[in-house]
């Protein structure tokens, strides 16, 4: 397990309790005691550390290397019934952005989500969770593909943003991830999105547009990432504390802000220190926010959607 | 001995004194061109010289595709609020009254209906000169609204893109209004009422991942930066020199994201015939 800098009370924790036990069976000691009020101090520790974290640090944990990614989620949900789908028809197979089909219980959903890597060389493979735009042209292609079979469709964000690079200009970024959202708004499925990781601007919001919108507890949502809107606003990359402050980009935040509309609680200390409670906490919030959507007619659901992002924005006058 | 003398030694003239040329009178194109400022508006703010395309705002641009320069602006009182209280080196309602100040708008958008070659038509123009003509909830607002009006009338709808992106001070509020003008648009669509867009220089960020791309015709004037993400950014990122003329209009037109580029002189032709084309109705002269 890797720590971030603020974790590191924990961990000098952690690294007593495992000397104390094995002071314990490797010798004839008496540590139970001790043992025990190391444990106590360690979750009094963790307790104190993460329910007082600042929205920068909250972006930290978002990008915990050993936080579970978007296939992780897919694999524990739907198991064996996950078939991945490949391809925009038009380019290539984008790997920064995955796809397909497959059941939790006796539901299938469409699961399209942006694919981050777990160590150097998947990362590249993955180019870092940014998708090119035949990324976004296949996650269109299937949702449309859902919409004529009448599949629900679940989207899960983690991107640090869509592809800043020549040939994604060249292809129609902009054009691409523009027809995701207007696409998305008018689609005749139910789309449930789910913050996992980085919800970085239009790179997120390009398969981010759903009915009912989530957030896991140690994520970030907004327009820019704290490190690009210092550079811009303060002209330097010192500021990405301030900035992650401004941006008002926590789950908690995005709440009050009614731009979500649930936060999914993570286990202490984050998403990544008990995989198998997310994940099923995951599902369960899938399946319920289904059960809310399922009976709606598709014009009822497209009506809602519409009506839902059309009053949203605060103004005067 | 000289047959002229200074009768009294160094300039005296007070700064005040001084004849100056005025402001305004004279544009300098960037290949270095000198244009007569009248002679400028007369030739739709376009350097007669060389064809450079200068930066113009929503006064402008009425003043181009509006009969007579008659129109009715729509929700022209609507202003910014600061829903996150946001602070960088100054704050938001702080920049918000400077930019009021200067440039005597609203916010970075202003929409209207009025006649185009006799027939109505509704514009939303962004201004470039109100903070970067960024996107918040005004502007998400107000091309919702104008695209309602559009819906209502069955009126064509054009909107002119000049922005550097979403508005970073309202973060994820802006984000989200390029959701909400994209369901406008999709209602237009649905209910078959054209939708012209117009990308000026510069269409960058979210502006172009939402309603600049989303026309029922993509259209630009010479020589405009069209993209997503910044040069500068695309540099940065990629560690490669930029080809020359990399997101100007003509390479967009070239990739396939454009559907013509017009010189500004015939832009109100072009544009109203696409619509008399597409509602297969008599071309007008």
């Amino acid at each position: 397990m890797e720590y971030l800098e603020f974790e590191l009370p924990i961990k000098e924790l952690e690294d007593q309790l495992q000397k104390c036990q094995i002071i314990g069976t490797e010798s004839e000691v008496d540590v139970t005691e001790t043992c025990k009020q190391i444990e106590k101090k360690l979750l009094a520790t963790k307790k104190d550390i993460y329910k007082n974290l600042t929205p920068w640090q909250r972006v930290q944990m978002s990008r915990h290397p050993n936080r579970p990614y978007t296939l992780d989620y897919i694999k524990a949900l739907c198991g064996e019934s996950f078939l991945e789908l490949h391809g925009d028809r038009t380019f290539k197979d984008d790997k920064a952005m995955i796809g397909g089909l497959g059941k939790i219980g006796d539901q299938s959903f469409m699961f399209i989500g942006q694919q981050k890597g777990y160590n150097t060389k998947t990362r590249q493979y993955r180019n870092f969770g940014m998708a090119n735009p035949e990324g976004y042209r296949k996650a269109l292609r299937l949702m449309k593909s859902a919409e004529k079979f009448g599949i629900p469709v679940v989207t899960l964000l983690d991107t640090p943003g869509a592809y800043p690079g020549l040939e994604a200009e060249e292809r129609g970024q902009g054009e691409a991830i523009a027809r995701n959202i207007l696409e998305m708004t008018r689609l005749k499925v139910p789309i449930i999105t789910i913050v996992i990781g980085e919800g970085a601007s239009g790179g997120a919001l390009g398969i981010g547009v759903g009915d009912k919108v989530l957030m896991l507890e140690n994520t970030w949502y907004s327009v820019i990432s704290p490190e690009s809107c210092s550079s811009i606003l303060w002209r330097s990359w010192e500021y990405k504390e301030q900035a992650a402050d401004a941006l008002k980009l926590t789950a908690t935040d995005m709440k009050k802000l009614k731009i979500v509309d649930e936060i999914i609680k993570e286990p202490l200390g984050g998403a990544h220190q008990d995989r198998e409670k997310t994940f099923a906490t995951v599902s369960a919030a899938i399946l319920k926010t289904f059960e809310e959507l399922k009976n709606l007619s598709p014009k009822d659901l497209v009506d809602q959607r519409m009506g839902k992002y059309a009053n949203m924005g605060v103004y005067k006058g | 001995m000289a047959w002229f003398k200074r009768k009294e030694k160094g300039i005296t003239t007070s700064t005040q004194e001084k004849k100056d040329t005025p402001k305004g009178l004279w544009y300098k194109s960037p290949t270095g061109k000198i244009v007569d400022a009248k002679e400028l508006e007369k030739n739709f703010y376009v350097s007669p010289e060389d064809g450079y395309h200068v930066r113009i705002g929503s006064n402008e641009y009425f003043e181009i595709l509006f009969d007579d320069n008659k129109y009715k602006e729509l929700d022209a009182k609507l202003e910014s609020k600061d829903p996150l209280k946001f602070e960088d080196t100054k704050k938001y309602p702080e920049r918000l009254k400077a930019a009021q100040e200067k440039t005597k708008l609203k916010d970075a958008v202003r929409t209207a209906v009025g006649k185009s070659k006799g027939n109505d038509l509704v514009i939303a123009c962004m201004d470039f000169s109100f903070i970067g003509g960024s996107m918040g909830s005004v502007v998400g607002e107000k091309i919702a609204r104008a695209a309602d009006y559009s819906l209502k009338k069955k009126i064509p709808f054009m909107i002119i893109s000049k922005s550097g992106g979403a508005r970073m001070m309202e973060a994820a509020l802006s984000l989200m209004q390029l959701a909400k003008t994209s369901v406008k648009l999709a209602q237009l669509a649905d209910a078959g009422i054209p939708y012209i867009s117009l990308c000026t220089d510069p269409t960058t960020g979210g502006t172009t991942a939402s309603f600049a791309m989303l026309g029922d015709i993509n259209i630009s004037e010479p020589g405009a930066l069209i993209g997503f993400a910044g040069p500068r950014i695309v540099r940065d990122t990629t560690g490669k020199e930029l080809p020359e003329g990399f997101q100007t209009s003509e390479f967009l037109l070239e990739h396939g994201f454009l559907d013509f580029i017009t010189h500004r002189n015939e832009l109100k032709n072009r544009v109203n015939q696409y619509i008399d084309l597409v509602l297969n109705q008599p071309l007008r002269a």
